[in-house]
């Protein structure tokens, strides 16, 4: 009886979604003045939400600021957005629902894994793919397929040698987010580095998604090997757990993130300021920068979402300027030309960007050359190490 | 030193874990359903002090009540819409309808909270005690003998009282039960309003021991509550707190002592070799098949 | 006679899932499938084998398993390691055929290892239980180095396409229902009825329930090595407890036992996300609330008096015969 039941309301539901599936898959006609439609896919919903809503405000705030100004040769940009949850068949869905609405640029998606995914797709169209922050190697893999942020090898390998270089500790200790791709990246490549440069690493400890809010064995076992220094290769909210646990066990120790750490003072708030104090990151955008370029956009942001905006929204934000000059470079007047794609694609390696997360130009392998810039944390805000 | 400051870590995440289990299995003992969103309940307990106190600027111990309130009344609210009118349907329904919810709760915290992690306010805070080397962390302690006593009033709760009394006859059998005169409706919706009750004291606990809640807080810690509750026996409230203890440790002492990357399968390893030899869990009772 | 009408009731399921592949083969070829429905063919068809393959542990022996998705990252990380490495000896025609074997037969070994000392457990024991094997599946994934750990594995060949998918599913509609209708699927569904009254009709507990266990995880392996290969990368993230609470999702929304409710429920749970879409921020929340409404429209009173009363219009037949 029920299963009957559920069977025939199964039936009803399923020609029901078929027909929103054809009624929603009508391509939007151009109407009057041209628009250029940017899609892009990330996490806004879940565990990984924060990164891709940042990314999608930072993108929207571009894109609002551009038309405003008349948009690009009289063509307006429009920001598509879908959630994939960070899983890479969704992303390639939202792809897929992008394609049909006449997406012309892809931003991929935010996480690497479905932004790998994505990157077949984007060969098999050969339309420009821009990665806000999709850092694994191989989301740049094929030639059309290009990206705003660090790749993961090269963030550890900075690290590893700026330490060096700068002597910031002696007995170093590396606690990393084994599950997570961006943070066991960086954390390869970092050990590899300090290894060819003698760095001391006194300890090695790991967390993984299935726990990730208790850290004491591994803030003790630190503490016990006597570590000066602690390499954070993961993203804010944790780190945020981690400090907070090891100020309570009393450990004294300077922390040293990467790009992800960026919105540390955000996330600790007023009530746990003092534990941000002398925290060193390498980020290539620092929110608290006097560079005017960086204070407007931080304003406008703040204004639009009262939010501080972290390093995805910056990429984000970037990613849809990179887009304009490509397409002011390419000299794109028509948004149905035949040839867009190809145009673009060559126009990303001859233009150079002066975002805010600093100056970039693009080589044909899609990364992106730009500085990390080491920042330590003063009363409660960042200044140049 | 570093064996004991382990042990010790231990038992102070076991506890939080014995906090929360001891709302699951109370639910599951008398209901006879796993709430999956027992979990997410903790995450609205954890929000709505949160918002009592940051917003409101109410006094810490209005805002543990009001959040104990809140809990109560979503928790009975959600039995009797989503629960109840499938007390006759299969298991598995009631479980999928659990599910739902606690998707549910989960996006609504989202549209409310936005994704970021909130910082939680220092609700208990007790000062660390320093013995020689070793720290114990004074929030650890209280933790740990407030689900001691929860555990021990809810047992002489279900054993002693009335209701006690009409909640193991509903567990039982509801058709004997409601034969003999108890308001079956009624016993069911204690029992989820003390269910939801102790969410929101988890919740509480959880966030001044961890400092920051977030809509999907609750997702993680209800799993490793519903392993730990099945480690102690589904069903028996002193199973719950010893499964919550054994679970914590054992999770510490494999991070400390045999590799960080797999304490999650160590505590699952040891969950399927203890349910091979005992069944039913630690505690939990053997149910002779009737033919 | 019921064998009859049983074999009528599978010809039935066979004609459906060959008449929706060839309306949407026709949608295809004459260009009226959006690139969005087409995205969505491949992961109906996996859907399908792995909600069918799940049916028959819950379902068809009535037991719960929260570890399917355990079975599908084996097979699915056994399948593409096997692609990998014979990419350049085997032609795509042999290799993804082997390939599916292989990621089938290493889930299937893994069933035999879940299956054994799970055979001692019952309900929420068992589920735990196998949930746990899950997490510890993609725990250790995660730590090993041929596996591509947390950063994934890539460069698998992409072989899977919606053609070899949904020869997939007819095979394993095949298999599923003649076993179900077989002498081996009468026991495995008494073990469910009632298994002190089975055992002392001689049936042998402990090997049914392993075979239902083990076929159960050969599909969801073989469903895994597709889902490998229809995308470049694969991670271990993918296939964690909430991936198996979506296929025990999609069983029990086909209704239990009903392996063409299970087909028909697969396809509805892989789509209703994706027509969501349009409802951006609030797609989640009214994901679960269509959730929680269907779980307790099978449930309700009315709703079963006025689909008796539809059913009298349309067929104008009292409802008279219980379904089996």
């Amino acid at each position: 009886m029920m299963k009957t039941m559920r069977k025939t309301l199964g039936i009803v539901l399923a020609a029901v979604l078929c027909i929103a599936c054809f009624a929603g898959c009508k391509k939007s006609e151009g109407s009057g003045g041209q628009t250029l439609i940017i899609g892009g896919s990330g996490p806004l919903t879940g565990d990984n939400a924060s990164y891709g809503i940042s990314v999608k405000q930072g993108a929207q705030l571009a894109v609002d600021e551009i038309n405003e100004a008349g948009g690009v040769n009289g063509i307006k940009l429009q920001l598509e957005f879908e959630d994939d949850g960070a899983d890479p068949s969704s992303a390639v869905s939202a792809y897929a629902t992008l394609y049909d609405e006449g997406m012309k640029v892809s931003l991929g998606a935010v996480t690497s894994a479905a932004c790998v995914a994505v990157t077949e797709e984007v060969k098999k169209d050969g339309m420009l793919m821009l990665t806000p922050s999709a850092s694994q190697k191989e989301c740049t893999q094929y030639d059309n397929c290009f990206r705003v942020c660090f790749m993961d090898p090269d963030q550890g390998t900075y690290a590893a040698q700026f330490i060096a270089d700068n002597n910031v500790g002696s007995k170093i200790a590396v606690l990393y987010d084994k599950s997570n791709d961006y943070s066991s990246g960086i954390r390869d490549n970092f050990i590899a580095k300090a290894q060819e440069l003698n760095l001391n690493i006194v300890s090695e400890q790991a967390f993984t998604d299935q726990s990730k809010t208790d850290f004491s064995v591994q803030l003790q076992a630190i503490k016990s090997s006597g570590a000066d220094l602690l390499f954070m290769p993961f993203y804010y909210q944790e780190a945020a757990l981690v400090i907070t646990q090891a100020a309570s066990a009393g450990m004294d120790i300077t922390y040293f993130g990467v790009d992800g750490m960026d919105g540390i003072i955000g996330q600790m708030g007023e009530a746990n300021a003092e534990l941000t104090e002398g925290i060193i990151l390498l980020t290539p955008f620092v929110a608290a920068s006097s560079d005017e370029n960086i204070v407007a956009f931080v304003e406008a942001y703040e204004k639009e979402y009262s939010a501080t905006p972290d390093q995805f929204a910056a990429d984000a934000y970037d990613a849809i300027y990179t887009i304009k000059a490509a397409m002011e470079q390419a000299g794109i007047e028509d948004v149905e030309d035949a040839e867009l794609n190809e145009k673009l694609v060559a126009a990303m390696t001859e233009i150079e960007v002066d975002g805010v997360t600093g100056k970039m130009t693009w080589s044909a392998d899609g990364e992106p050359t730009k500085t990390a810039q080491a920042v330590v944390i003063k009363d409660g805000v960042y200044v140049e190490y | 030193m570093d064996f004991l400051s382990n042990l010790i870590s231990g038992l102070s995440l076991g506890s939080i874990y014995a906090l929360i289990a001891l709302g699951y299995t109370m639910v599951y003992g008398i209901a006879k359903m796993l709430n999956f969103a027992h979990g997410d309940i903790i995450m609205v307990g954890a929000f709505a002090v949160i918002v009592c106190i940051n917003t409101c600027g109410l006094p810490v111990w209005l805002a543990a009540v009001v959040s104990i309130l809140c809990c109560i009344v979503l928790g009975v609210l959600i039995e009797r819409i989503a629960y109840k009118p499938l007390r006759r349907s299969a298991p598995l329904t009631v479980l999928i309808t659990a599910i739902g919810v606690s998707y549910l709760l989960q996006s609504v915290a989202q549209l409310v909270f936005g994704s970021e992690m909130h910082s939680f306010p220092k609700v208990i805070s007790m000062p660390t005690i320093q013995i020689g080397e070793l720290t114990i962390k004074g929030n650890a302690l209280v933790t740990l003998v407030v689900s001691a006593v929860i555990m021990v009033v809810l047992t002489l709760f279900i054993g002693k009282t009335r209701m006690g009394k009409a909640m193991r006859a509903v567990s039982e059998d509801k058709d004997a039960a409601e034969l003999m005169g108890i308001n079956v409706n009624k016993t069911i919706s204690v029992t989820f309003a003390i269910g939801s009750a102790l969410a929101a004291v988890a919740g509480i606990f959880y966030g001044s021991t961890y400092g920051f809640i977030g809509p999907y807080t609750g997702s993680m810690p209800g799993i490793k509550a519903f392993v730990a509750a099945v480690f102690g026996g589904i069903g028996s409230i002193p199973g719950a707190m010893l499964g919550g203890l054994a679970l914590g440790i054992i999770e510490n002492l494999s991070k400390a002592y045999i590799s960080t990357e797999l304490s999650d399968a160590i505590v699952f390893g040891v969950l399927i070799i203890v349910l091979l030899f005992k069944p039913t869990g630690l505690l939990g009772k053997k149910i002779k098949e009737k033919v | 006679m019921k064998s009859n009408k049983a074999r009528r009731k599978n010809y039935i399921t066979y004609a459906i899932a060959v008449g929706a592949f060839a309306v949407t083969m026709i949608l295809i070829f004459t260009g009226n499938a959006s690139r969005h429905m087409q995205s969505m063919l491949v992961p109906i068809c996996i859907n399908i084998i792995l909600a069918v393959s799940l049916n028959l542990v819950v379902g068809i022996l009535g037991e719960l398993s929260l570890g399917h998705a355990g079975f599908m990252s084996v097979g699915a990380y056994a399948g593409c390691l096997f692609s990998i490495y014979m990419e350049q000896m085997l032609p795509a025609v042999i290799r993804f055929p082997l390939a599916m074997l292989a990621g089938g037969l290493v889930a299937a070994v893994f069933g035999i290892i879940v299956g054994i000392p799970v055979l001692r457990l019952k309900g929420d024991y068992l589920a735990i239980v196998t949930l746990a094997f899950g997490e510890i599946i993609r725990s250790i994934i995660i730590n090993l180095n041929f596996t591509g750990g947390a950063a994934g594995l890539k460069n698998t060949p992409q072989d899977a396409t919606f053609i070899s998918a949904f020869v997939v599913v007819l095979l394993t509609l095949i298999v599923v229902l003649n076993l179900i209708s077989s002498k081996q699927g009468r026991a495995i569904m008494s073990l469910r009825d009632n298994a002190i009254a089975a055992e002392s009709c001689g049936i042998h507990i402990g090997y049914y329930k392993l075979m239902a266990f083990v076929v159960a995880a050969f599909f969801a392996g073989v469903a895994g090595v597709i889902y490998g290969h229809n995308y470049s990368i694969l991670t271990a993230g993918t296939f964690d407890y909430n991936k198996s609470i979506e296929i025990l999702v999609i069983v029990v929304l086909g209704g239990m036992g009903s392996i063409r409710g299970s087909m028909i429920a697969a396809i509805v749970m892989t789509v209703l996300p994706e027509a969501l879409r349009f409802l951006s921020d609030y797609r989640m929340l009214i994901y679960a609330v269509i959730l929680i409404v269907i779980m307790l429209c099978s449930a309700s009173q009315t709703v079963l008096k006025l689909k008796e009363q539809l059913k009298a219009v349309f067929f104008g037949q009292k409802n008279g015969k219980e379904e089996i």
